[in-house]
């Protein structure tokens, strides 16, 4: 799907439930660092028990939010998507550091079937291999808590540790969360990428 | 010269027995549940008052005693056993003998030399010296915890009795105090309630609320505010509620704390030797309801907190300040000969010249540590720690022994003679007996030689008559004055940087504690990151303005 217009041209690249999980999931992620680091002792704002509260919630929904996505990557083989490639990484990073100053054409053109460019690839890989398993699995042992006594788990956790690992995803999802923020500006023009986030459809450099 | 003797004892004495003379005058509370005491009282199958054995003119306690020990012929050799009998408790962790025979604390000190006066809290008759005989049956004082009349008072310097004629009490004080009705008590004898025990625990350390911070007499009909089980227009509990006694042996106490009660509530009808005393007792290891995120996370604090910690906020709430601070190097100060006292700002005493210097504190934020039961004192004989603070009594805990919670405590600061050659703590001798003379009694000359010398004698400790004054520190666990749950604490006041928990070692708490190493890399990185994206976007507008 694209249509032509001017000097540029649209392609539809998210569908309905990508943009509603990318959503949905940007909200939590954003809510859980601000409970998070609250409970952390960063600052006060909800106070430290419905911090708690909230925190715990949100993030079972956002467990519950990545059944939804794992399933729908599954089996729509969209999961190809974040298949790692180096093909053009060094384009992209050419770009970044020089060509975006000059109005130089984005190396990476979106399309249907490769909607993420080789930088990204590899970031939103790392995030879901790397910090998410990370903030994941150190928050279950968080909130079970009260249970590794009965499990026997007492003996291999500490709560110290298990908070490092967890604070630290958090400050990773963070220096994440900006940097993606910022290059949600690098496309097309400053807000194609936005664009295409909310209603599917991506401006693009037009073909040649 | 002798006349102001005599004055200056009497004014000590006046002093001492404030407490016991003022009557209670209690305003009845409308009372949703009965006391144990009268639910004991509407069960019972005896009416005391139709016994023959106390239709009986009594002239004295230990008569009542016989016509009680008529019938109950085991009680005696049940008290005989127990600490509130024979003062003394050897703790069999480490030896040391224990007991109010023993203990030197920083409030009165000692007991030795001063029997005739602290045995007014004795349940015994006639312990004026140590030649009292606890084998005695008859000198046992039932009354004293098994009165509900309230006209039954021991009086202090009269080693155990109460007022058995009209007297005037203090001596020379013109008040008079009427004898007691020993038929009338001895027929209305019941099960120990709030104010019995009171009578003794309520006045530790010299008057209303002084020693515990969480027992006062505000806890004789406490609103749900101050206790919640002894509400008197609630639950209503007495002390025997949870100190339920086993022939005559009380549980509960600080000797023997149990730092962490891991065991199931105590069931009925099953054989239970643990404490019955501990909230787990009743409450189990889960109290909190597991019906939300947050109640179960309250649950999830039970391994390490003691229910205590967050249920008592501030100890002495009932409008009774408690003392903090006692300094007996400051005594024996006379203006124009005599004896003196100064009232701090609220009316309480801030010097005595019996006694010194001290501080009172209302609503006080407890100290926290951890505690695992183990007790260690410095007792008679052992060396103090003149560099710094000696610890009176020294309570363990950690928290990786698996034996200890976090509690809140009362830690009572003072300043006490020790003895300059053995480096032990001295015993003063200061009270004087009612009616008596006694020149080596602090209390009526003001002299630490003679009342230190005496003290030693009495105690058979050596003394070179060479001392100074250390400062010591006394632990309590508090326990007492539970809050109602709204009232508890919030999570921010320990989950906080500068929380009440800011002391306690060997756990980590979200909130209060946070590697630093990874605050500073974390925070640097995401600021990095957001100069960084900064720089690249500002960079991207200026190219794009001058390329037009």
């Amino acid at each position: 799907m694209s249509a032509q217009h001017g000097n540029s041209t649209k392609i539809y690249v998210f569908k309905v439930f990508e943009r509603i999980w990318h959503w949905s999931q940007a909200a939590l992620i954003i809510f859980l660092l601000l409970t998070g680091f609250e409970v952390h002792g960063a600052f006060s704002n909800f106070g430290f028990k419905a911090a708690v509260r909230y925190h715990v919630i949100a993030a079972w929904t956002l467990v519950g939010l990545w059944v939804f996505a794992i399933f729908w990557h599954l089996t729509t083989g969209e999961w190809r998507q974040y298949i790692p490639t180096l093909k053009k990484v060094d384009a992209m990073f050419k770009y970044y550091l020089t060509g975006i100053f000059t109005n130089a054409p984005h190396p990476f053109r979106a399309t249907t079937l490769k909607k993420h460019n080789p930088l990204q690839r590899l970031a939103y890989l790392g995030v879901m291999l790397f910090i998410g398993p990370l903030i994941w699995f150190s928050g279950w042992f968080y909130i079970f808590y009260g249970n590794w006594k009965d499990w026997g788990w007492d003996k291999y956790l500490s709560l110290e540790w298990v908070a490092f690992f967890h604070t630290a995803g958090a400050f990773m999802m963070l220096v994440f969360l900006i940097a993606h923020l910022y290059l949600t500006t690098a496309g097309h023009t400053p807000t194609s990428h936005i664009k295409a986030m909310i209603t599917g459809w991506e401006e693009v450099d037009a073909e040649e | 010269m002798k006349h102001k003797t005599m004055l200056m004892g009497m004014l000590a004495v006046v002093a001492w027995a404030a407490p016991w003379g003022a009557r209670a005058s209690d305003a009845p509370t409308p009372k949703a549940q009965p006391s144990s005491v009268e639910q004991r009282a509407a069960r019972t199958t005896a009416d005391h008052g139709k016994f023959v054995a106390l239709q009986k003119d009594f002239k004295t306690g230990p008569e009542v005693t016989k016509a009680c020990l008529s019938c109950h012929t085991e009680a005696a050799k049940q008290i005989h056993k127990t600490k509130h009998w024979t003062w003394e408790w050897v703790n069999p962790d480490n030896g040391q003998k224990l007991g109010k025979k023993n203990v030197i604390n920083n409030f009165c000190t000692s007991t030795q030399s001063n029997e005739a006066f602290c045995s007014s809290c004795h349940i015994g008759y006639g312990w004026k010296d140590k030649n009292f005989d606890f084998a005695s049956e008859e000198n046992v004082d039932c009354l004293v915890c098994h009165d509900t009349t309230g006209d039954y008072k021991k009086l202090p310097g009269l080693a155990g009795h109460p007022a058995y004629q009209q007297m005037e009490f203090p001596a020379k004080s013109g008040k008079l105090v009427p004898a007691v009705d020993l038929q009338d008590v001895a027929q209305k004898v019941g099960a120990t309630n709030r104010s019995t025990c009171g009578a003794c625990h309520f006045l530790g350390g010299g008057g209303d609320a002084v020693k515990h911070g969480d027992l006062d007499t505000s806890l004789k009909n406490p609103k749900r505010y101050l206790d919640v089980h002894m509400d008197a227009g609630g639950l209503n509990f007495s002390c025997g509620t949870c100190h339920a006694t086993k022939g005559h042996n009380i549980p509960g106490s600080r000797y023997t704390p149990v730092g962490k009660d891991a065991g199931a509530r105590h069931m009925r009808g099953k054989v239970d030797d643990s404490n019955p005393t501990t909230c787990q007792s009743c409450h189990d290891q889960k109290p909190h309801r597991n019906d939300s995120i947050l109640t179960a996370k309250l649950n999830e604090h039970t391994d390490k907190i003691a229910c205590q910690t967050c249920h008592i906020p501030q100890y002495a709430r009932g409008g009774k300040p408690t003392k903090m601070l006692w300094d007996w190097s400051t005594a024996g100060k006379l203006k124009d000969g005599k004896p003196y006292k100064v009232l701090d700002s609220a009316g309480h005493e801030s010097y005595a010249s019996i006694k010194g210097n001290f501080v009172y504190e209302s609503d006080v934020v407890p100290d926290y540590q951890w505690i695992n039961g183990k007790v260690k004192y410095t007792l008679l004989g052992d060396a103090v720690n003149t560099n710094g603070i000696t610890e009176i009594n020294h309570y363990y805990g950690s928290a990786d022994d698996g034996q200890s919670r976090i509690w809140p405590v009362k830690v009572f600061r003072g300043k006490q003679p020790y003895d300059l050659e053995s480096k032990s703590l001295l015993v003063p001798h200061t009270a004087v007996a009612y009616g008596q003379k006694d020149d080596t009694a602090f209390w009526q000359n003001f002299k630490w030689e003679a009342a230190l010398q005496a003290g030693a004698e009495a105690s058979g400790q050596p003394f070179g008559g060479k001392f100074d004054f250390v400062e010591t520190t006394m632990t309590w666990p508090i326990t007492h004055m539970v809050a109602p749950k709204e009232d508890a604490l919030t999570c921010t006041q320990c989950h906080s940087k500068s929380g009440r928990l800011q002391g306690v070692k060997g756990i980590y708490m979200p909130g209060r504690d946070a590697n630093r190493w990874l605050d500073m890399i974390g925070w640097l990185a995401a600021l990095g990151t957001l100069v960084g994206v900064l720089g690249h976007g500002a960079l991207r507008i200026y190219m794009a303005r001058k390329a037009g």
